[in-house]
């Protein structure tokens, strides 16, 4: 969305105090450390007893997988989804 | 004299009280109201009470067990919170409704039969609509319009049913129903358009984010709750349930991905956990019924959370559109606090509400062998972090500044979201005490070594694949935009199909019109030819005219007398 779009200002006040969050680098450190978190996640999965009771639960990696695939092929499928059903915001006015 | 009146019928009678009453004495009176309901309701004793006597029919007006009460208190404890959210309201016609709708959801629930089920069913409908239109706006009017048409048919489809199944079994108790016959499969039908099965749920989508900033909030705690109540209550162990709640956990989340409107991404979001309670209650067992109920009442909490956190941005910025909003934690960190929570909760992070509650249901899928429902679900869990647990915090408080600057919610807003956060996590966290309250006797324990790490590698590791991909641009941005639904089949193409036979209508009766026109200028004309100043009989005077005709006569006389 562009601002010329939005016919308002967009973003903030030149004169105003930066936030923490509003340096990229600092987003950047918060953002590696979740990826340590993540990379931590995946390796102790070696040491967690499984007691599930299919096969595919005691797979090396298997949830962290699914739920990297499965939120990305979401996405994904919704960008297709986009093509199909998106239209205009006024649509049902006309 | 106990239980003679549902529990439900203090929050009706003092609602429509409330008009009476102004300033601190009504807030007061409004926030009582569901403590006095609670105080009766925990004073009954279990049992069928309350009988009355109606045309040939024995009415129950109060069934007290432990799934009623169940539903009795989360009906109760939302009625307080989405009062306390409403406080700044001078709206009267709101707060009216309000109790009202909820009275009515909280009667439906101790019905204990199916007639009295149905007039509450019918009163819910009616109320909950006055919490649409008082946006009046064009745009308000026609979705609680579309909202009510929906509820008052589906109203009729379940009035058939009972009727049908009271004629075929001289019964109207409203205990285990089965889908053996047309009448029960008809009673099915409306509550699947109540719990927004697929296909028949795009009432929901349509009209929960039209509604005022506090009525969304009242709304998404009780219609689909009462259906998923009745489902539970009628339908427990029946079979179809169990791909149709399948379907409703996945397809929404694909939608709630890129709509634009944050509050109707919550609308999808909503569909997505009926789905998981709808698949809980098809399986049957103790635990999954224990799964499906816990779980409703988790949802009636975060998910009133997170629609709280979005009617305050709403309320304070006028927007609650992905594409316009962004950076607003700066202006309302509280919220932006209690949406995170409401985020976990909804995500099933450890230590938040859905991570005891959604779990039965999903190991009860697995242990009863529906290896393929519960990859589903599981799919959809991941996909419930990526539209719930990241996109709705993400892009109303964080994402790229919008340079919209506003105060923080009021204190009363806060101090609702508050409550329900603390529940969120004390859910979470305490599971042993809430389990308590669940009806059916089965036990579970959440919090294993492997639950919490597998649990938390799923979510997490979705969060990545969010975060990969927004920071590689493929990340579908927020764009203004409508996403076509079912809706589309009524608002669209019935409407187009109504206006195109109205079309052919015009053009025929045009022609009517047109051919009737000519035949009568043409007669006209033939008139005109021999009556008219040059006609043959406009040449003479009226009585050479007479003359003429009765010369005819006579010579007609004269010829006929011959015959």
């Amino acid at each position: 969305m562009t601002d010329a779009q939005n016919g308002a200002p967009h973003g903030p006040a030149p004169d105003e105090p930066k936030y923490w969050l509003d340096h990229k680098a600092n987003v950047d450190k918060l953002l590696r450390g979740f990826y340590v978190v993540c990379a931590i996640l995946f390796v102790i999965d070696i040491f967690v007893p499984k007691h599930g009771l299919l096969a595919i639960e005691h797979t090396f990696g298997f949830y962290a997988i699914y739920g990297f695939v499965g939120c990305s092929a979401v996405i994904l499928g919704a960008k297709l989804l986009r093509i199909l059903v998106m239209r205009s915001e006024g649509y049902y006015d006309r | 004299m106990t239980g003679e009146f549902p529990p439900g019928l203090i929050l009706v009678v003092g609602g429509l009280l409330v008009p009476l009453l102004r300033g601190y004495l009504r807030a007061a009176f409004m926030l009582a109201l569901p403590v006095i309901a609670f105080f009766y309701m925990i004073g009954l004793p279990y049992g069928e009470l309350g009988k009355i006597q109606f045309l040939q029919l024995t009415l129950t007006a109060t069934r007290v067990d432990s799934l009623s009460l169940m539903f009795g208190y989360v009906f109760l404890l939302a009625t307080l919170i989405g009062t306390i959210y409403a406080l700044h309201l001078k709206d009267t016609l709101q707060h009216v409704a309000t109790l009202i709708y909820a009275g009515g959801s909280l009667c439906a629930v101790f019905a204990g039969d199916l007639v009295s089920f149905f007039i509450w069913w019918e009163v819910i409908a009616v109320a909950s609509v006055f919490l649409i239109w008082p946006v009046r706006t064009e745009r308000a009017w026609r979705a609680g319009q579309r909202y009510l048409i929906v509820q008052m048919a589906a109203g009729v489809i379940l009035l058939a049913g009972v009727m049908l199944h009271y004629r075929a079994t001289g019964s109207i108790a409203f205990d285990l129903l089965g889908l053996d016959t047309t009448a029960k499969a008809l009673i099915l039908f409306a509550l699947g358009v109540k719990a927004a099965f697929p296909l028949l749920h795009n009432w929901l989508e349509d009209s929960y984010p039209e509604a005022t900033v506090t009525g969304t909030v009242l709304l998404s705690s009780f219609t689909t709750k009462v259906a998923i109540y009745a489902l539970a209550r009628g339908y427990a162990g029946t079979d179809i349930l169990v791909p149709i709640g399948t379907v409703m956990t996945a397809f929404p989340i694909f939608y709630a991905v890129i709509e634009n409107d944050l509050r109707r991404v919550l609308s999808y979001s909503m569909i997505n956990q009926l789905g998981f309670m709808v698949v809980g209650i098809g399986i049957g067992t103790n635990l999954a019924l224990n799964g499906a109920v816990a779980h409703a009442f988790a949802d009636i909490i975060f998910k009133g959370l997170l629609f709280m956190s979005m009617g305050a941005v709403l309320f304070r910025v006028g927007t609650a559109k992905g594409s316009e909003l962004g950076g607003l934690y700066k202006s309302m960190p509280w919220t932006t606090s209690f949406c995170m929570v409401g985020a976990a909760s909804i995500s099933a992070l450890p230590l938040f509400s859905a991570f005891v509650t959604k779990s039965m249901i999903m190991s009860e899928a697995m242990d009863q062998g529906h290896f393929w429902v519960w990859l589903i679900l599981l799919f959809a869990s991941a996909g419930v972090v990526e539209h719930a647990g990241i996109k709705i915090p993400y892009f109303a408080f964080f994402a790229h500044d919008s340079g919209k600057r506003c105060k923080e919610a009021p204190l009363n807003m806060l101090t609702a979201m508050a409550i329900s956060a603390a529940l969120c996590i004390g859910i979470g966290s305490f599971p042993s005490i809430f389990y308590t309250l669940l009806p059916y006797n089965a036990t579970y324990e959440p919090y294993t070594l492997n639950h919490v790490v597998t649990q938390t590698q799923l979510l997490f590791f979705a969060a990545l694949a969010v975060a990969v991909l927004i920071r590689t641009g493929i990340y579908p941005p927020e764009l203004r935009s409508v996403n076509l639904d079912a809706d589309w089949f009524y608002r669209r193409l019935g409407y187009r199909t109504l206006m195109g036979l109205d079309a052919v209508a015009s053009w025929a009766w045009a022609q009517v019109v047109d051919i009737a026109g000519a035949g009568a200028r043409f007669f006209n004309a033939r008139l005109h030819n021999h009556h008219g100043p040059d006609g043959v009989f406009g040449r003479w005077w009226p009585t050479g005219t007479m003359a003429f005709w009765t010369t005819v006569m006579l010579g007609a006389y004269l010829i006929l007398s011959y015959l």
